[in-house]
């Protein structure tokens, strides 16, 4: 059945998955109900376990589902130990159900779905060997994707059922009282992982940094806590965020990032109090710095900024240009140091972050987001899902949660060596055309014909081309030529998620 | 024509094709690496043939290492080459650029 924005959901899925196809942007107000998680009452006495291996093989059933975050990135080790001890005691059908799958996870996935110890993954993304292996079909089930306050909400109302979370962390006391902030591998906010430490069955901390109790702040609570494992160390400090921030040099990224910079200063957002949230590719922290020079030019104060925070942003924080930073996680160690002094970085869950099924999410009230796309096409809809090769390369990450923002920027290359960014029909469609306003290029800006009013204001400002979205389109394809549609068998090996839990786009196996 | 020389043009660097031609007898027979192989093979290797027919070229083995090169790119090295593994660097055919 086709949903709103064309794709084609086979019904055999929808039946599968018993949800609905995606029908629009709007959640409405609907009523939801949430569900509690299991307690097993303790005074506390044997929370400290000796091993992982105690610990998974006191808490792990076959079938059950297990999860992980990805706070730690590239610098995770909690995650291949976990999965090790696993797999080595010969546990199957095990559902995965981390934050996100980061590269370092990789091959320890694929073994464990050789070996039928994984059978079944829900993520925001994935990539490299894993997301290979998945478009080449090495599951049977396909996986899930949901954007990180989509996993929320479906952890809040029981779509994900959490058995045992493996949460690593940099500090604990005895009790399980622990936070990101302090300690060798500290990574700043424990945003996605508090929904699991909240939700989870059975709750495990991994650590290599036991505090005197009681330890504070405590982001998790040893009210939610089952066990804690001591190791030897939980990440590797130089691969958790990049160290200092590197502004970008790229002519061509610099030339988005001011014209995207001169895109929000033309708009009717862009005045005092107005709210933020950027990325953390090269074009996104240049952008923070054209945003600083022109609040400042025009004194103007942002009320906050929002999402995975970086190290320019904090130093906005720091000058008084932005009165909060709502911090989900940092991607940067400047960033993920500074929640440690500063009361004003807030720590917040993905579930206040981003949950569409809420009283109310942050990004309900996000005036500007500024988001990347791996493909953008002519009805706007937006891939960061699967490469120009069709091969599952990327996360929606706070993607289609931030993109309800009163004006989604998308900066993006016109071309990307010989792949086109602005394309007539995405891959796989992530965010839909609905919740994108802007369209930034290196030769100029398309505007979503729906927003007139930003057309209107943005029409006439000097050095800032507005074009089409078609006449983009149209030269990109003049400089790299036509390509060969992809090839793909009818297999679906990955259903796509908005963040309402309907089904907005699948993905299908690569033909060898 | 038969080219007289192994030759090479180009670099492995990202947006840039290197290509090789050695002697052949059988044709024009490729050898094609690329980033971008699933959409564009076909048409790298008609940018290519494209060339090596205006120079006159039937049998060779084309080795082909793409790293996303546009299309001009593409043909400015196969000029190149052609012009190497016929040793006449110094004598730009000037009709088929």
């Amino acid at each position: 059945m086709k949903n709103k924005v064309e794709r084609d959901i086979p019904d055999d899925i929808l039946k599968q998955s018993k949800r609905q196809i995606f029908k629009g942007v709007d959640y409405g107000q609907p009523t939801i109900q949430r569900v509690a998680p299991k307690v097993k009452a303790t005074t506390g006495q044997n929370k400290i376990l000796d091993s992982i291996d105690d610990v998974v093989t006191q808490t792990i059933k076959d079938g059950m589902t297990i999860s992980f975050h990805h706070h730690f990135r590239e610098g995770d080790y909690v995650f291949n130990k976990v999965m090790r001890s696993i797999i080595d005691h010969g546990y199957q059908n095990i559902t995965l159900a981390p934050s996100s799958l980061t590269n370092v996870m990789n091959d320890i996935v694929v073994e464990a779905i050789q070996k039928g110890v994984v059978t079944e993954i829900t993520s925001s993304g994935m990539r490299g060997s894993l997301g290979d292996a998945v478009s080449h079909g090495i599951l049977q089930k396909p996986v899930v994707f949901r954007s990180h306050g989509n996993r929320a909400r479906a952890i809040e109302n029981g779509e994900i059922k959490i058995d045992v979370a493996f949460l690593g962390v940099p500090n604990t006391d005895d009790m399980g009282n622990a936070n990101g902030r302090d300690g060798v591998a500290a990574f700043g906010s424990l945003g996605y992982a508090l929904i699991d430490a909240q939700y989870a069955n059975t709750l495990v901390l991994i650590t290599d940094n036991i505090k005197p109790y009681p330890n504070t702040p405590a982001s998790i609570k040893q009210t939610q806590v089952d066990y804690i494992v001591q190791v030897d160390e939980v990440g590797n400090p130089d691969k958790i965020g990049s160290g200092a921030t590197r502004f970008t040099k790229d002519p061509k990224e610099l030339k988005i990032a001011k014209t995207v910079n001169d895109v929000i200063v033309n708009s009717k957002y862009f005045k005092n109090g107005f709210s933020f949230q950027t990325g953390s590719g090269g074009a996104a922290l240049a952008v923070t710095r054209f945003l600083r020079t022109a609040m400042i030019e025009q004194g103007i104060k942002a009320a906050f900024a929002l999402g995975g925070i970086t190290k320019p942003t904090v130093d906005l924080l720091n000058e008084g240009l932005v009165a909060k930073v709502m911090d989900v996680q940092d991607f940067d160690k400047g960033a993920a140091e500074s929640m440690k002094d500063n009361q004003y970085q807030q720590e917040i869950d993905a579930s206040w972050y981003a949950d569409p099924a809420n009283k109310g999410a942050m990004v309900d009230k996000l005036d500007v987001a500024i988001l990347s796309a791996l493909e953008i096409d002519t009805q706007f809809n937006v891939n960061v899902m699967s490469g120009s090769d069709g091969i599952i390369r990327g996360a929606i990450g706070g993607h289609q949660d931030a993109a309800t923002a009163k004006l989604t920027i998308i900066s993006a290359p016109l071309v990307r060596g010989r792949i086109a960014t602005i394309v007539p029909e995405v891959t796989t469609v992530i965010t839909p055309g609905d919740s994108i306003d802007v369209i930034v290029t290196e030769v100029g800006i398309a505007i979503n014909p729906k927003r007139q009013d930003l057309i209107d204001q943005l029409k006439d400002v000097p050095g800032l081309p507005l074009y089409t979205i078609e006449a983009l389109q149209e030269q990109a394809a003049k400089i790299v030529g036509t390509p060969k549609p992809l090839q793909f068998t009818d297999r679906v090996v990955a259903v796509a998620e908005y963040r309402d839990g309907t089904l907005i786009d699948v993905i299908k196996q690569v033909k060898e | 024509m038969e080219i007289k020389k192994t030759a090479i043009a180009g670099t492995l660097e990202s947006s840039d094709v290197q290509i090789m031609l050695t002697q052949g007898t059988d044709g024009i027979v490729f050898d094609l690496v690329s980033d971008v192989a699933k959409q564009f093979d076909d048409a790298i290797k008609q940018t290519i043939n494209q060339v090596l027919s205006e120079y006159g070229i039937q049998n060779v083995i084309v080795k082909v290492v793409d790293k996303g090169a546009l299309d001009m790119v593409i043909k400015a090295r196969t000029v190149a080459v052609v012009q190497r593994a016929l040793d006449t660097v110094g004598e730009p055919k000037w009709e088929v650029l």
